[in-house]
């Protein structure tokens, strides 16, 4: 048992250490590390510049421009990152349907997207949930009828992240519904351009417009954009699930919240002395921190057995639960750390230009509604309860 | 014993509950929440009509006399329909320091106006510096000629925006954090010197911090004895706390019963939701939350009016310890068995959660009031 990084992946962080201090823009990294929300153009920036160093696509084959990091290397690109205010790659090109393209996609799929998901110039988003298809995400109902050398698209999909940026959204749809709902199911790419494309937006509870409604009317999709075979799209899905659920955790998102909350309470008081001396409060941090500490240690012998060759199985279910509850706790102790300060919403701070007087702290606006908007964390990608259903069927065997 | 309302408090309450229904729909208290005022003027006129501002006042200002059981009845009522009109803070807070502090000519400007509803108090009793701890006053209140001048800054004042008065603590003598030396003002809208910094809140209201810059002040702006007004604020804060337990158990009541609804009617797997053990059980636990604050409150209702004791303060304590703790649970819980839906602006769930959050950041959160009531522990 060795619970070191060996010197080669010591020089490895060392690597992105410099690549951070030197590429990584000042503003985004302020906005990541202040809660603020990325432009779109924040993204594409910090893409380019990932792209130009050949670090964008760490899920890739070389020969499609991928980058061979092993798992260990992954994982310190990760925590790096999150120390550094790195904003998250929106995963949808290059962490979902991109690697669905490489294993089940033709040559000509591979040629025409993975250029464009590498440069930046296809926004992707996520075509899964539908009204009635949440949880159950087989019974979805969005149809796509063959019609020469057409799928006719019709239905509705939601909860789509950013699907206001996109140009290019990936789809289940249901192309027969003859067999058992996982069969009749396909996996088509679709131009958002297409007429008959309505995206709405869904404004959450914190005020935020981030996910969105896709509506599909006779949408006409050339049958090229089918990936894989017509009915196999359920084994397409879960594959992409697998990538999605890996690095839900979010434990480098985990350590850079606590290391925030930290010097929050630092600087809030109570009683006149700084709110991390309070017994109660400093007991309350410490508990989540050594929660983290497992939970890092969890994160990294799932790596390690990645290393070895196998793939992240429902071990990864546990730590999305678990990972997400750390997460939300640091964000309801930072939401308690401003005191009567989370009631106001001050959404003026919001903006990393702002030069006014702070209400009360330069970190306070964001927290009441990220605290709220972190809520999601124990929903999406396969909520906490269907990952304890995968969980007790796949381990337990119940 | 019997913890029902009596027939008058019944029908206070049935009052309370017809005129909510009738005008406080959920889309137009977003509408209200985004107005100028942040809230529904005609509303707030209709309480006053009704004679429910007057609630805790005596019956020569045209009110009941009531304790804290009816300001509970009206406040669980608001709380159901999420109402957003400053009923705390202008008839429970403001008129409750008042009449208890306030000299009869200070009772004759102020009260009937707030008691009819045709005027509107705010208070300011925290500071930036104070987190829950309404001891922890820095504002100074200096003796000049008859009167004082006022400086310092008060913090998150619900209400503050729209109020015609302003009741404020401000330090006459002592160190920060002493009980003694805290005095409390009043002071006018448009006094000079007085600064706002406005703001809307997160659970769709509105408040403001003050800035106080040498507010001068006349000698009969004092309220209550000079100096001695800390325990005033703790009895007055007392009061609030029992009637925010209603409020919060309205808004419980309403959370809980939007949740199991959901539960009921949404199919996933070809079954109500509804049907799958980890949700009924965790819907049994929602409830079993909203009981024990439905008893914690009922307790508090019991005391606020009584004169101050040990035993009062440890019942308030515990009682904002746990309405802290179930909303948290409900919101929390509630948003997850609803799964995406109750994360969203356009239902009203979501808001249910959002104030029930809030409440635990009023008056002090469940960890300042374990705190309180460890001290007090016999």
């Amino acid at each position: 048992m060795n619970l070191n990084y060996t010197a080669e992946e010591l020089a490895f962080r060392d690597e992105v250490r410099a690549f951070l201090d030197n590429k990584l823009p000042a503003d985004i990294a302020a906005k990541v590390k202040g809660f603020r929300r990325l432009s779109k153009e924040d993204h594409q920036r910090w893409q380019k510049i990932l792209s130009a160093q050949g670090w964008y696509a760490t899920h890739w084959p070389e020969e499609y421009g991928g980058v061979k990091w092993t798992p260990v290397q992954k994982h310190i690109w990760d925590e790096e990152s999150c120390r550094y205010g790195v904003p998250r790659s929106v995963p949808f090109g290059v962490n979902m349907v991109a690697p669905v393209i490489i294993k089940f996609g033709n040559e000509e799929q591979k040629q025409k997207y993975l250029p464009r998901i590498l440069s930046g110039e296809d926004w992707w988003c996520q075509g899964y949930s539908e009204p009635g298809a949440g949880s159950d995400l087989a019974s979805l109902k969005t149809r796509a009828v063959r019609e020469g050398d057409y799928y006719i698209v019709n239905g509705q999909k939601t909860w789509t992240t950013l699907g206001q940026h996109a140009n290019m959204i990936f789809c289940l749809v249901r192309t027969n519904t003859e067999v058992k709902a996982q069969e009749g199911i396909s996996f088509l790419l679709i131009d958002m351009n297409n007429p008959g494309i309505t995206v709405r937006p869904i404004i959450t509870l914190d005020g935020e417009h981030e996910v969105n409604e896709v509506f599909f009317e006779d949408v006409k999709v050339p049958v090229e954009n089918l990936v894989g075979e017509e009915d196999k799209g359920w084994t397409y899905a879960k594959y992409l699930l697998t990538y999605e659920r890996t690095g839900l955790a979010g434990i480098g998102l985990s350590k850079a919240a606590l290391s925030h909350l930290k010097q929050l309470a630092s600087r809030r008081l109570k009683n006149g002395k700084p709110l991390i001396e309070d017994a109660a409060f400093s007991q309350r941090i410490a508990q989540v921190e050594i929660d983290l500490m497992a939970a890092g240690i969890s994160n990294l012998r799932i790596i390690a057995s990645v290393e070895g060759g196998g793939m992240p199985g429902a071990e990864s279910s546990m730590l999305k639960v678990r990972g997400t509850e750390i997460r939300q706790t640091i964000n309801d102790l930072a939401r308690r750390a401003i005191g009567p300060y989370a009631i106001p919403f001050v959404e003026e701070e919001l903006d990393l230009n702002y030069d006014g007087e702070f209400l009360s702290d330069e970190n306070a606006a964001p927290l009441a509604a990220q605290y709220f908007n972190n809520r999601k964390l124990s929903i999406f990608g396969g909520s906490n309860e269907i990952q304890k259903n995968i969980v007790s069927k796949m381990i337990l065997g119940l | 014993m019997d913890f029902r309302l009596n027939e008058e408090q019944q029908m206070l309450q049935d009052t309370v509950a017809r005129l909510v229904r009738g005008e406080y729909s959920f889309e137009k208290r977003l509408e209200y929440s985004e107005s100028e005022l942040g809230f529904s003027a005609d509303f707030w006129k209709q309480l006053g009509e009704l004679g429910l501002t007057a609630v805790p006042f005596p019956e020569e200002l045209g009110g009941f006399g009531g304790s804290g059981v009816e300001v509970q009845s009206v406040m669980t009522e608001l709380g159901r329909g999420l109402c957003i009109e400053p009923y705390l803070q202008s008839i429970v807070l403001g008129g409750g320091l008042i009449s208890q502090a306030g000299n009869g000519q200070q009772h004759e400007q102020w009260l009937g106006g707030i008691a009819s509803g045709e005027m509107r108090a705010a208070v300011g009793l925290q500071e930036p510096q104070s987190f829950y701890d309404l001891n922890d006053v820095e504002t100074r209140a200096e003796k000049s000629g008859n009167g004082y001048v006022l400086n310092g800054r008060k913090a998150v004042v619900i209400g503050g925006h729209c109020a015609d008065v302003l009741v404020v603590s401000a330090r006459t003598s002592g160190d920060s954090r002493d009980a003694n030396g805290i005095s409390l003002f009043l002071i006018s809208s448009d006094a000079e010197g007085l600064e706002r910094r406005i703001y809307p809140t997160i659970d769709g209201t509105k408040g403001c911090d003050l800035f106080l810059n040498n507010v001068k002040l006349s000698s009969n702006a004092l309220l209550g004895e000079e100096g001695k007004a800390a325990e005033v604020i703790e009895y007055q804060a007392g009061r609030a706390i029992a009637a925010l337990c209603g409020e919060a158990v309205g808004a419980m009541e309403v959370a809980c019963d939007l949740t199991l609804e959901y539960l009921k009617q949404r199919k996933q797997f070809g079954v109500p939701i509804g049907k799958f053990q980890v949700l009924q059980h965790r819907m049994v636990d929602m409830m079993s939350e909203l009981e024990q604050a439905r008893s914690m409150a009922i307790l508090a209702a019991s005391v606020a009016d009584e004169p101050q004791s040990d035993e009062r303060r440890r019942i308030l304590a515990a009682a904002k310890n746990v309405i802290g703790r179930s909303g948290q649970f409900i919101s929390e819980q509630g948003i997850q068995s609803h799964g995406g839906i109750g994360m969203t602006w356009e239902y009203n769930f979501a808001h249910y959660a959002k104030r029930l959050i809030m409440i635990n950041h009023q008056l002090g959160d469940d960890d300042f009031h374990l705190e309180r009531y460890a001290a007090l522990l016999q």
